[in-house]
């Protein structure tokens, strides 16, 4: 099995550890992965601004990077959900529809497509979940609270298999962090309240880490432990379902 | 009365200088939601009633000329006066007409969000009609002389120490009193002198049923009710979207509506009005104010199935840590925010920005809106309408250009990391909105692309 | 052209393609409602639930509660001694305003919400159960209907020119979202259930 390694820009750029240990678990698991080095970004940020008829040459250059895999995964929701529900290209429609429907987020390639049933990592922490809104709303990698539905989640049960690992419940378990793309500059307050609110659930239930299928909401999260001067630390799925 | 020259976020952040404010605003409203979530989760036929109902309002708006047809000839056989309004004037103008030939100059109203909309208050003050709001939430607003900040809770923003203040100040109360009970009674014994003395009220509308000619009125206290039966003439106030098919769909929204709004099982008072009592008499408004526009919008057309329940406000954590006003129109949170710009784009091209795209709203809506896919829907049409501050459109260009290219990307990745490692004074500052209340991410020594480079040699 | 017709032509250019109803019948229970489900329904709302099984009864009750003072207003001849004042169609509004016991004869309770449905046929005037202080519903213990799907199953075999369904006492919670009980309309609510 041949996949395309999608590494969202950002992660790129300050997250290199999350998609190292994504890159690596993926190998560990038997799956032969390969990294286009031309890839960029998914143009999420300029289509969630409303400018997504910017977005032409990203496009082209996405399906370019990645038309060749029978998948592509990348360690994000945002980013998976952006390309799935968005990804046009007017001269190719058929090569854009053929990517949106083989790009995975990671948790849910894992348990939907190499069906993983444990791991050999180990993780002794204690571990609070953010349910990233774009995987969990978007992609339904979990069940969401507003609905009557049956309980799920598969970053959840895939973090289960990690030993060791101490998986704390949170008082409000999906609301979102307020990180939103540019809505974290342009409404820098309420993002910035949202974001102190996320946090603050997590360390009144002792979190030592905050976890997530999403970088730049840890990213948000993060930036406001540091300010609070807090030890806690933030840290990708992919790198505790690789630890150890 | 409200501050349009700023938008949401200048609004917002004007909210959030009281900290405590903002959580006690957002508990208050996410304690709501949980009461919503438990009512929800008590039938298990929630998601297929939600279908339901989504279903009957798509039905709805796709026939319905020939429904709002069936309402007016049935609603004229069971002996009520039907008018049509094509935009807010002259929905006033038709109001303020039947109370000049009432020859009232005093009116008690309950709550109608269209009425908010159509400014029908400020209206009739400036022709001297005197306008009670009924509902309690309304009334305390009025006195404050500020618009709801909320279509189920009008009030939600207010303290009830400073309802105690509004009461001290317009009811004569002592001062000093905030007890919710001692408040409410206080208004109970104000309000039953106005609907005794009215001999004109208005109403909203929650549902107009085509197949019978009977609208359906929904409040808890009581205020519709006594408002309407008190006074000799009724006016009941609705937009075209009001329109239902049958009778028997009411099982299917009254049951969703109010278990959705408050996580009650149902409103205390659902009123049925088919005709009138002998010697009295009702009109029924019937509203466009854009309503047909927002119809042939493809992409935006089913935010007409909306109930006005207001569960997308209550789940909103946008809405619950800005307050309503911050939206600056009638309807706030995330429904507001994709209705307001079909009204005036440039005037509310602010609003569907005001959302991280979270997915909530259209989760809990009882009729299935995709609001949040609206919203995202709102800002392509604004941007390319030319509603777009020039220095985003600018940073936005050059976002792409960069982003565009993998040579350009790489160049400007590490441009950017070099500055924060060696220049953070550069981003560390007060003209970086992020770093005003969070630090920035620490810069690496190698992206991955270059580590992939280095390690894993194709 | 009138706004009716611009706005009926504006309706019938922008509406989209038709799009079917579906079959809601799949929710009807068509079987009996639960009482006990019912009465916790009813008190859930704020309201109370009394069991009788004859008028006689509930004329004791209604004097015990509410004293010989007070003034109770009825339109069920068979409640017409528990009238302090006559009371008809002809009845002005007004003089209602100091009621402070309606009686009305409910026509059917709902066992998912605690409401009982009534019309201006048995409310007479139909400003009474509103503006009274305390609301007293009488209905027959097998006039249960499970949901609101079945209420209107009842309901499209009856006519009115005002009709409601009435869960509890009025109510607000528009102060902090603290609730009161009593906000315009009565301050109680009380079903009998007879049989």
């Amino acid at each position: 099995m041949k996949v395309g390694l999608f590494v969202p820009c950002y992660v790129d750029q300050f997250y290199p550890g999350a998609a190292i240990a994504t890159l690596k678990l993926l190998e560990k698991l038997g799956v032969e992965v390969v990294y286009p080095p031309k890839q960029t970004c998914c143009g999420q940020p300029m289509a969630n601004s409303g400018f997504e008829h910017l977005t032409i040459g990203c496009n082209e250059l996405f399906i370019k990077n990645f038309e060749e895999f029978e998948y592509i995964v990348a360690p994000s929701g945002s980013c998976v959900l952006h390309i799935r529900d968005h990804l046009h290209d007017d001269k190719q429609p058929e090569a854009a529809k053929s990517i949106s429907n083989k790009i995975y987020e990671l948790t849910a390639f894992l348990t939907d497509v190499l069906k993983v049933k444990k791991l050999s990592a180990k993780f002794p922490h204690r571990v609070g979940i953010h349910q990233s809104c774009h995987g969990q709303r978007g992609l339904h990698i979990s069940s969401m609270t507003e609905l009557v539905a049956p309980e799920f989640s598969k970053p959840l049960s895939l973090l289960q298999m990690v030993d060791g690992i101490d998986l704390l419940q949170l008082s409000r378990k999906d609301e979102c962090c307020g990180f939103g793309g540019t809505f974290c500059v342009t409404e820098e307050a309420v993002s910035v309240k949202m974001g102190k609110d996320r946090v603050a659930d997590h360390l009144e239930h002792g979190a030592e880490y905050i976890t997530g299928v999403d970088m730049s909401c840890l990213m948000h999260m993060e930036g406001i432990l540091k300010r609070q001067g807090s030890k806690v630390k933030v840290i990708h799925i992919a790198e505790i379902l690789n630890a150890g | 009365m409200e501050q349009t020259t700023k938008d949401h976020s200048a609004l917002a952040q004007q909210f959030n200088r009281d900290e405590d404010r903002v959580d006690w605003h957002d508990e208050t409203l996410w304690w709501i939601r949980e009461k919503r979530d438990k009512a929800a989760h008590q039938l298990p036929e929630w998601e297929s009633l939600r279908e339901a109902a989504s279903q009957i309002k798509n039905n709805t708006l796709s026939n319905l000329h020939d429904y709002l047809l069936q309402f007016e000839q049935n609603a004229i056989a069971n002996g009520l006066q039907v008018h049509w309004a094509a935009d807010a004037a002259e929905h006033n103008q038709i109001v303020h007409r039947i109370i000049n030939e009432a020859n009232v100059v005093r009116i008690v109203k309950s709550k109608s969000m269209l009425t908010e909309e159509c400014g029908l208050n400020e209206y009739l003050a400036k022709r001297g009609i005197e306008v009670i709001d009924s509902d309690l939430g309304e009334r305390i607003v009025q006195l404050a002389a500020e618009p709801p900040s909320h279509i189920v809770l009008p009030c939600i923003h207010k303290k009830k120490e400073e309802i105690g203040e509004l009461f001290h100040q317009h009811l004569g109360i002592e001062a000093n009193i905030s007890d919710p009970q001692f408040l409410t009674e206080t208004a109970r014994q104000h309000l039953r002198e106005i609907f005794l003395t009215r001999k004109l009220a208005l109403t909203g509308v929650n549902f107009a049923i085509a197949e019978t000619g009977e609208f359906v009125v929904c409040t808890n206290e009581g205020n519709a009710d006594m408002g309407a039966h008190l006074a000799e003439v009724h006016i009941a106030s609705m937009g075209i979207e009001k329109i239902i098919p049958e009778r028997a769909h009411l099982g299917v929204f009254l049951r969703l509506l109010t278990r959705s709004a408050t996580g009650q099982p149902i409103t205390t008072y659902s009123s049925h009005f088919k005709r009138p009592r002998e010697g009295k008499k009702i009109h029924i408004i019937i509203v466009d104010n854009g309503r047909t526009v927002q119809l042939g919008r493809k992409d935006f057309r089913n935010s007409l199935k909306c109930i006005r329940c207001a569960a997308c406000m209550n789940t909103c954590p946008v809405y619950r840590r800005s307050g309503g006003h911050s939206y600056h129109t009638a309807v706030a949170g995330p429904i507001g925010s994709i209705l307001a710009p079909n009204l005036d784009m440039k005037k509310y091209a602010d609003l569907p920005f005001a959302s991280t795209l979270c997915g909530s709203c259209s989760n809990v809506c009882p009729v299935k809106i995709d609001i949040h896919e609206q919203l995202y829907k709102w800002r392509q049409v604004l941007v390319k309408n030319g509603y777009t501050p020039t220095a985003k459109k600018a940073g936005m260009q050059l976002m792409t250009w960069t982003l565009s290219s993998p040579g350009r990307y790489h160049m400007a990745g590490k441009a950017g990391r070099w500055v924060l490692k060696n220049a953070p004074f550069a981003v560390n500052n007060k003209l970086n909105p992020w770093y005003r209340q969070r630090d920035m991410p620490e810069a690496p020594e190698l992206s991955f692309s270059e580590w992939y480079k280095q390690n894993k040699k194709n | 052209m009138s706004s009716r017709d611009s706005i009926l032509k504006a309706v019938k250019e922008n509406q989209p393609e038709k799009a079917g109803l579906p079959d809601i019948s799949v929710f009807k229970t068509s079987t009996q409602g639960s009482l006990s489900k019912f009465a916790a329904a009813l008190n859930a709302v704020g309201g109370k639930i009394a069991y009788v099984s004859d008028y006689g009864e509930i004329l004791h009750m209604i004097k015990a509660q509410y004293g010989d003072h007070a003034k109770v207003i009825s339109p069920m001849k068979e409640l017409a001694m528990l009238c302090t004042e006559n009371f008809d169609l002809s009845t002005p509004v007004h003089s209602l305003h100091d009621v402070d016991v309606a009686i009305l004869k409910g026509q059917f309770g709902v066992a998912e919400n605690g409401a009982v449905w009534i019309t201006d046929k048995e409310m007479v005037n139909r400003a009474l159960p509103f503006i009274t202080q305390h609301l007293v519903a009488i209905i027959d213990w097998e006039m249960i209907v499970p949901t609101m799907h079945d209420s209107y199953e009842l309901i499209s075999r009856t006519r009115y020119g005002f009709g409601t369904f009435i869960a509890g006492p009025s109510k607000t919670a528009d102060i902090e979202q603290s609730l009161v009980i009593g906000a315009h309309g009565p301050r109680s609510m009380t079903v009998y259930v007879m049989g």
